[in-house]
């Protein structure tokens, strides 16, 4: 039987992928912008796990408004990386160091 | 199940829907007019503007009401708030005319961007469901992201949108993480209905605190709070100057307003865990803003060390209203009105800070460093004395605005029994002065590096006035403001 905390477990598994993505990453921008999806995922097990459990809609509906924000949040971090790019030639992360003080 | 579809009460975010509706009208002149009349589309939003602050004071009855399911409210506290919203962003507008024409960047697109990201900040305001609180939040941040990324040509503000992106998206992943938990804790997103589950005692407490922990965490990064400032030095830094002045004035009342609202209104019953939180990172924040911002070469950067700073001290008026747990209305409208009063002033002088940057700089010249404003006192001695006014109000020089905000934070904080922090919050205020001072000596005792004359147009000549004059007439007449900064709050805890 797989019970709640199991769901919460994967979910912070996911999560910490996500942040150690952002952190441990000094590659490429495109990763990036995947471990925020991966973050955005793991709340979303969070909160369909919680709402199955507690019995209550409003954790699933709050799910679909996190999956539409985090598509417009991707177009809007795959435009401002086009631009990057388009002005660095480069997605690599280490180049953004021109703002430094 | 369809036929029970009630249709909400609209009237409470009327400006709300306005502002929306005017967008759309915004978008349609810009489409037609765009190219060969600019300025339609900035009239129709300074208008669009100001309509929202009538509607918002036609409206504003000083109940609170609730409407869309509970998810929306409207009271004394969010009707002021957007109303210097409204303010901050106009006169945000009026600042940067000039500047965002010399670079021909007054397209369409800022304007509306600007728009929508108000449009964010009044739902956020508004907000009484963590779910309108995360929609308002990703309206504003998004917007701000593509008003970062504005000149698009320019690799360092692209660089600037992308970091500012990368850490903004970040913040709002720990901001959900613990918003998941706490609903998981107490079945509800209504900050009514925590607040309610909290106080009845049956939610478990260690998914509370754990919740509660990246929700602070993602406050900050809002806030823009140690060690969740990363992002404040790079994007001020990158930014054009116009937006760096939007995204340092008006968000930081949404902040605000989401601050409160969901640790003040919702998570009351965890003060004594978030209080902590917020005291280290107060703490935190006023000593590396301050230190950082000695080390400055770069005005914008020294002005993003500062706000750092200043989030610092308002914190310490938010976190400083429940003492011990318990909560005694009258401390607790104090302290959360000295924060109110702190922010109103805050945005007020960042206002006139950058209306400075952007005053000196000209067409294909950016005056952002200290230098540019070397003798300034020589090329023209009344912005001199303006910009003097707006950094003794910062340093927190008695008898200008800035130091009344000290004063009540600081007054709050002793009264909740942090003598301790208040010490170390004076001295670090010390150690401001210095770099606030270091720009009047710059000014008034050295000899201009750039002796160009002042080419900017009436309008923010006459606005900066005002601004300065408004700082040190703040100053002279504290109470006023802070009257109805307390009636707002008392109105509606």
């Amino acid at each position: 039987m797989v019970s709640l905390s199991h769901y919460l477990i994967l979910a912070a598994i996911l999560f910490a992928i996500g942040m150690v993505g952002i952190f441990l990453n000094r590659k490429n921008l495109i990763v990036l912008l995947m471990a925020i999806e991966l973050i955005l995922l793991a709340v979303n097990i969070n909160f369909v796990a919680f709402s199955h459990y507690l019995n209550d809609l409003s954790g699933q509906l709050f799910v679909f408004f996190i999956l539409v924000v985090a598509a417009a949040e991707s177009a809007i971090g795959l435009a401002i990386l086009v631009v990057l790019f388009r002005n660095l030639s480069s997605i690599d992360v280490e180049d953004l160091d021109t703002l430094k003080g | 199940m369809l036929n029970n579809f009630v249709m909400p009460d609209l009237y409470p975010a009327a400006p709300e829907i306005f502002l929306l509706l005017m967008s759309f009208l915004v978008l349609f002149v810009d489409l037609i007019f765009g190219a060969t009349r600019r300025w339609m589309a900035a009239m129709l939003t300074v208008v669009t503007l100001l309509g929202c602050a009538a509607i918002t004071l036609v409206t504003s009855d000083g109940q609170t009401t609730l409407t869309f399911s509970n998810m929306f409210v409207d009271d004394l506290l969010s009707d002021f708030l957007k109303l210097m919203t409204y303010l901050a962003v106009i006169m945000m507008l009026i600042y940067s005319r000039q500047y965002m024409a010399d670079r021909g960047l007054d397209k369409g697109e800022f304007y509306l961007l600007v728009l929508y990201a108000t449009l964010g900040m009044m739902v956020m305001i508004s907000a009484a469901n963590f779910l309108t609180m995360y929609l308002g939040l990703e309206l504003m941040s998004l917007s701000l992201y593509g008003l970062v990324a504005i000149d698009r040509d320019s690799p360092r503000c692209t660089e600037a949108a992308m970091k500012y992106f990368v850490l903004g998206a970040l913040a709002s992943g720990l901001l959900l993480y613990g918003m998941s938990m706490i609903y998981g804790a107490t079945g509800s997103l209504e900050i009514g209905g925590v607040a309610q589950a909290l106080y009845q005692g049956q939610s478990e407490k260690p998914v509370l605190v754990f919740g509660l922990v990246f929700l602070v965490a993602g406050i900050a990064f809002k806030l823009g709070l140690v060690p969740f400032h990363m992002w404040i030095p790079d994007v001020y830094h990158g930014a054009p100057t116009a937006v760096t002045m939007f995204i340092g004035s008006a968000p930081k009342f949404a902040a605000f307003a989401m601050a409160l609202r969901l640790l003040v209104y919702a998570l009351f019953g965890l003060a004594v865990d978030w209080q902590q939180m917020l005291l280290i990172m107060a703490v935190l924040s006023i000593g590396l803003g301050n230190l950082a911002a000695i080390a400055q070469t770069n005005i914008k950067r020294m002005l993003a060390y500062s706000a750092i700073s200043h989030m610092g001290y308002m914190v310490l008026g938010l976190m400083s209203g429940v003492v011990g747990g318990q909560i005694d209305a009258f401390t607790a409208v104090n302290a959360y009105s000295s924060a109110l009063y702190y922010t109103v002033a805050y945005v007020l002088m960042s206002l006139g800070a950058f209306g400075m940057v952007l005053l000196l700089s000209r067409a294909g010249y950016e005056a952002e460093n200290l230098e540019d404003f070397k003798g300034l006192n020589k090329r023209s001695p009344w912005f001199a004395a303006m910009m003097l006014i707006i950094m003794f109000s910062m340093a927190g020089i008695p008898f200008f605005v800035g130091f009344f905000a000290k004063f009540a934070v600081l007054l709050a904080a002793i009264k909740a029994g942090y003598t301790a922090v208040a010490v170390i919050a004076v001295m670090f205020s010390l150690v401001g002065a210095f770099y606030y001072l270091r720009v009047v000596k710059l000014m008034y005792f050295d000899t201009p590096v750039d002796s160009a004359s002042i080419t900017a147009g009436l309008d923010l000549r006459l606005l900066l006035s005002v601004n300065g004059l408004a700082v040190a007439a703040f100053g002279l007449f504290p109470d006023a403001m802070m009257m109805v900064c307390t009636t707002a709050l008392m109105r509606s805890l």
